[in-house]
């Protein structure tokens, strides 16, 4: 089964790292995805630019209503996901609580996925 | 558990809302801080072991309301006669603490707080100082290091700044559009002269400047959530993310300043750029087009430019030319100057910035372009006196230094060419 990782956390520390802090994360985070990525379990993995770079489009409207900033408001926001392939809820959890180990603060939230698609996209796009 | 250096970092991000909700609360600076001081104290002592409440920002603001109350209940009991104003004070404050604090409430408080720092009353070296204190919480060390002045003279400059705003002047009311849009330019301003601060360097070493240029960043991302339709604010906030992205090219191991034509661009941070990027995107499609929005996008063009000689100098003249027409000013002009050089070579350069002179005598990078346009045009002599006047008008020494540079070789090039004269 696959799974979603979710991962909400204040964008307001996660941009006052300092860029050796971000560093210093984001290699723990490698360290501790080693293990799924070796199994083959480790899907695609996404970083997402702070809420203020994002834009909204409000398709209850015709035509769709462009908004500038985030979906929702909230307290922690989604700044990032992982694509896992788990035998059980549990294993995800372990997961979870690994990368939780790497980079503390925030939440994970894990919601198994219904259908998945590699894509066409190429990774030498993003930022 | 949570470290504590997690916790100085939630309270630092909460500060700015914090302190804006108890200015509202107690109308008064000091006791907004006194009261966020003492709150911070209590959540340094709970935090750690229960972890950080969900809303850092509201915990801090109801725990220093409570704690100002008791202090001043305690006061009057002490006192024989309370006046009857310090009762209805104190109603209308407990009455405030039921009140919901909405996300429009927090957007109107810290734009209320950081247009009382930019008080025009204030000199801007004030406002500076009087926002890094009070919003970003920096202490009194950290801005006197980077503005280069002792600690008691920092803060003689803040405690003045402080006693001249009057929190009070500035209605409670929420803004009207006109007055909002009106003290929004004004913060934005503040903004990008903390960034200049920290960028341009009137002194002092490159690394305590950083901390200025970063401080400017959190601000302008803040007054950007606060405001998610403002094209200028994203303007505002790409133009630095741009320019700071840079930060690690633009000095080599020594201190010296490396111009933007021979700086290493892989030390470019090509996640500050891609943010940069997507703001001026997102901004573009508003049609509103203003200053902030044109100089992040001459950023943009240099930051994506692969090598310099990639460079779009006939779209970055253009683009100085759109900024001349909406702010004119000297310096705009001088910096299209640059791009002028590149496209139609240093004589046409030369005839734009001469005309500048008596408006730019004072400045450093006047005659520092003057040289170089010189130099280029073989007016060896001149060049040299222009970059004399540059040297003396220098307010670092990396920017001494790099003068220097350009004479060395303007020596060694003569040398060369009397050399090959004589042969």
């Amino acid at each position: 089964m696959q799974y979603a990782i979710l991962c909400y956390h204040s964008e307001d520390v996660v941009c006052s790292w300092s860029k050796e802090e971000d560093d210093a994360v984001m290699f723990k985070l490698m360290v501790a995805q080693e293990g799924f990525a070796k199994a083959g379990k480790l899907g695609p993995i996404a970083r997402l630019m702070p809420t203020t770079a994002a834009t909204t489009l409000r398709k209850d409207s015709d035509p769709p209503l462009v908004i500038d900033g985030p979906f929702a408001e909230t307290k922690e926001q989604l700044l990032g996901f992982y694509i896992v392939d788990c035998g059980s809820l549990d294993e995800v959890l372990d997961f979870a609580r690994e990368l939780a180990r790497a980079n503390p603060g925030g939440a994970y939230e894990i919601r198994p996925v219904t259908f998945f698609q590699s894509g066409t996209a190429s990774e030498a796009g993003a930022a | 558990m949570t470290e504590v250096s997690d916790i100085e970092k939630i309270l630092s991000a909460a500060r700015p809302k914090a302190i804006a909700a108890l200015v509202r609360n107690f109308r008064d600076l000091d006791a907004a801080e006194d009261a966020f001081q003492e709150a911070c104290l209590r959540a340094l002592k709970t935090w750690p072991v229960n972890g950080p409440p969900r809303d850092a920002a509201a915990w801090l603001i109801f725990v220093g309301r409570n704690v100002a109350l008791d202090t001043l209940r305690r006061t009057r009991k002490e006192e024989t006669l309370p006046s009857e104003e310090t009762i209805s004070d104190t109603g209308d404050a407990e009455g405030r603490i039921v009140e919901q604090l909405d996300d429009a409430h927090y957007r109107d408080d810290i734009l209320r707080l950081l247009f009382v720092c930019c008080d025009p009353v204030l000199p801007s070296n004030q406002q500076i100082a009087l926002a890094l204190r009070i919003v970003s919480g920096l202490s009194v060390k950290e801005i006197a290091r980077a503005f280069l002045v002792s600690e008691a003279a920092m803060e003689q400059r803040i405690t003045r700044a402080k006693r001249k705003v009057g929190v009070s002047q500035v209605p409670f009311e929420s803004p009207g559009a006109v007055e909002r849009s009106e003290r929004l330019a004004a913060v934005a301003t503040v903004i990008y002269l903390i960034f200049n601060e920290g960028y341009a360097a009137s002194g002092g070493s490159a690394h305590i400047k950083a901390v200025l240029c970063e401080e400017a960043i959190r601000l302008a991302r803040l007054l950007l959530r606060l405001f998610p339709g403002e094209p200028e604010i994203m303007g505002l906030t790409a133009l630095l993310l741009l320019q700071h992205a840079r930060q690690d090219a633009r000095l080599d191991a020594d201190g010296a300043i490396v111009v933007l034509e021979s700086q290493d661009r892989s030390l470019w941070h090509s996640t500050l750029i891609a943010e940069g990027l997507a703001l001026i995107d997102k901004a573009v499609r508003h049609r509103r087009p203003g200053p902030y929005q044109v100089q992040a996008a001459i950023a943009a063009l240099h930051a994506q430019a692969r090598r310099c000689e990639d460079t779009d100098w006939g779209q970055i003249d253009l683009l100085y030319g759109t900024l001349e027409r909406m702010q004119p000013s000297p310096i705009v002009t001088l910096n299209r100057s640059v791009a002028v050089a590149k496209v139609k070579g240093p004589a046409a350069a030369l005839a734009i910035i001469e005309p500048l002179a008596p408006q730019l005598s004072g400045y450093f990078y006047f005659f520092g372009v003057k040289g170089a346009l010189l130099m280029q045009l073989r007016r060896i002599d001149e060049a040299k006196v222009a970059f004399d006047h540059a040297i003396a008008r220098a307010s670092t020494a990396a920017e001494a230094d790099h003068i220097r540079t350009q004479i060395d070789r303007l020596i060694s090039e003569s040398k060369k060419a009397g050399a090959t004269a004589m042969t």
